[in-house]
């Protein structure tokens, strides 16, 4: 049996989506691209984004870490899929609000609330602040990869960018 | 091996122990980082500051008098709790990561050239790796690495190979004494035996030995040993370097400032004597003092008593996972060195170490997850990290038998 206050965090789509994460996979001509790398958890991966004009046509990941991380990565592929920049852009601030303020004073509304719809199972990580880059890891990466001006962003062509040291300092 | 016979007593003395984290008891289970600090030495800073605050080493008043007595007499505790020749052999640092550092920067820009080799180990902390890279690559000089085996082992026939091979070249060896990541007690008298052999002078990395076994520098002749206060009971900010007297002598000052001088001109300055030639600046005159009460709260438990009943809760949760036919089958201990102290690092099927890290801390279990500043070590088994639960003597086989109960939990989350 598991005990009922375990599983606020880890909820089973979480385990489910670490476990089997969508969308692991390379794409092989992506419009944008980014790598993100968590030092803390040792968490590393990829997106891959193909934009059709301002929409998300595709979207995907590779990579290795902690089971919020991979999760995240995998819920937001499947969140992002057919959205435009702009949307993914303003996502990722709710997102970013859901997962660094405590419930009780959070400022998302309820109307931000049911926007984010599935991704609300992450809002248990605002209590283990020491998770916050585990859960916003993805988003960041994407954040990189759609403000790198169009340019595929890799390693092979020298100019990787990189998500870590980004603030999550609320 | 047996349970502390006050452990009742102890645990009162622990106020932190109270502590309810998330509804749930505190269960600390991570020693190896830091311990908590009895009421003794809480107590001791306290008094210091409401009775004793001065700047010592110089007023000639009341207060400065005594606090510079207090100060001095824990470089003298210090010096009896590990067996040095002197009380002018114990520098105080802010830990063992500034006393490599200072090691590295005065005897290493001393006696180090380029063609000169540095010898560490495999098992050690980044504290004692990034001094020496840093040293090389000021002074040209190469980093030697001696692997250590599947058990976490050291190779000491690798050891042995590499001084002889390179004796002439290699200037120092820096050798962690016991491994914060994997527990094993190196063979450091031996190693250091065959290093003098050769001429080649040893520093040891305490940080993870002085807390958990009887430490005698000059028994074991090494020619410095460094270790840090708070994982021993005491504050933070505050470690201890000794070294060799020939050595301090020798070796040109760390930093520059006040009280580390006996006169000063513009044209020149002249040195004061050692330890103080290392100690510039107002140093953290509390966490010393306090680091008395620490040592000698260790002293009336009884070091061996101590380690005795941290092994016992080590043997208890090994014989606990070995008994468990669940756990049997997911738990996967890295490092099984035969020679060990009470540290139990492991990795529990292919759950990250911060996920189970994470749900054991909502129980109130705090463990450690990640790599424990000990990357290569990690890379050497070719895991993220591990989950580390490591004893103190406030620890009980209750708490044991908790964590066994939440890796339970953590392998039915992640079923």
């Amino acid at each position: 049996m598991i005990q009922d206050d375990l599983k606020d965090l880890y909820q089973e789509m979480i385990v489910d989506h670490s476990r089997h994460p969508r969308n692991c996979r390379k794409i092989e001509h992506p419009t944008c691209a980014a790598a993100g790398n968590n030092p803390l958890c040792g968490d590393q991966l990829t997106l891959y984004v193909q934009l059709e004009g301002d929409r998300i046509r595709d979207l995907s990941f590779e990579g290795k870490g902690c089971a919020i991380s991979m999760a995240s990565a995998s819920m937001m592929t499947e969140y992002l899929k057919n959205r435009t920049k702009q949307e993914a852009l303003n996502h990722f601030e709710k997102f970013h609000q859901l997962v660094t303020e405590d419930g009780s004073a959070s400022t998302l509304s309820d109307s931000d609330l049911e926007l984010l719809g599935k991704l609300r199972v992450f809002s248990g990580v605002s209590e283990f602040p020491s998770r916050v880059k585990c859960a916003s890891l993805a988003w960041h990466t994407l954040v990189n990869a759609l403000r790198g001006n169009g340019e595929i962003a890799t390693t092979e062509s020298g100019t990787e960018v990189v998500a870590s040291g980004q603030g999550d300092h609320s | 091996m047996s349970i502390h016979p006050n452990i009742k007593k102890i645990r009162a003395d622990f106020p932190i122990l109270e502590t309810s984290v998330r509804g749930k008891p505190l269960i600390y289970l991570d020693n190896a980082a830091t311990t908590q600090k009895p009421r003794q030495v809480i107590e001791r800073i306290q008094k210091y500051y409401q009775e004793e605050n001065a700047n010592i080493h110089r007023g000639v008043h009341y207060l400065s008098e005594r606090a510079t007595i207090a100060y001095e007499n824990t470089r003298k505790k210090v010096q009896k709790f590990i067996g040095a020749e002197s009380p002018k052999e114990i520098v105080f640092t802010r830990g063992t990561t500034e006393g490599i550092n200072l090691v590295a920067q005065t005897f290493g820009r001393l006696r180090v050239k380029a063609g000169d080799q540095i010898l560490i180990s495999e098992m050690e902390h980044h504290s004692n790796i990034v001094p020496w890279q840093l040293l090389c690559e000021q002074v040209g000089a190469t980093l030697n690495v001696i692997p250590f085996d599947f058990k976490g082992e050291l190779m000491e026939a690798e050891f042995d190979r590499q001084i002889e091979r390179y004796a002439e070249n290699i200037k120092l060896i820096a050798l962690t004494h016991v491994s914060n990541a994997l527990g094993t007690i190196n063979p450091v008298e031996r190693l250091i035996q065959k290093a003098h052999a050769e001429e080649i002078p040893v520093l040891l990395d305490g940080a993870q030995a002085v807390p958990h076994l009887p430490v005698d520098v000059k028994k074991l002749d090494c020619d410095f040993y460094v270790f840090s206060a708070h994982k021993i009971y005491g504050p933070t900010g505050v470690g201890v370097l000794y070294a060799k007297k020939q050595w301090l002598e020798e070796m040109p000052p760390y930093q520059g400032g006040g009280d580390m001088i006996s006169s000063v001109t513009f044209k020149k300055t002249t040195y004061n004597e050692v330890p103080y030639k290392f100690e510039a600046g107002t140093p953290n005159i509390e966490g010393v003092i306090a680091l008395e009460a620490a040592l000698d709260y260790v002293s009336s438990l009884g070091l061996e008593k101590i380690a005795a009943h941290e092994m016992a809760l080590l043997k208890q949760l090994e014989q606990a996972v070995q008994a468990d036919a669940k756990l049997k089958e997911f738990v996967r201990p890295v490092g099984t060195a035969k020679e060990k102290a009470a540290v139990y690092s492991f990795t529990l099927g292919d759950i990250h170490p911060h996920d189970a890290g994470t749900i054991l801390d909502r129980m109130g279990i705090a463990v450690r997850g990640g790599h424990h500043c000990a990357q290569p070590v990690m890379d050497h088994f070719g895991i993220p990290g591990t989950l580390r639960a490591s004893f103190a003597v406030y620890n009980t086989p209750e708490e044991v038998n908790a964590l066994v109960t939440g890796l339970h939990q953590v392998l039915e989350v992640f079923k």
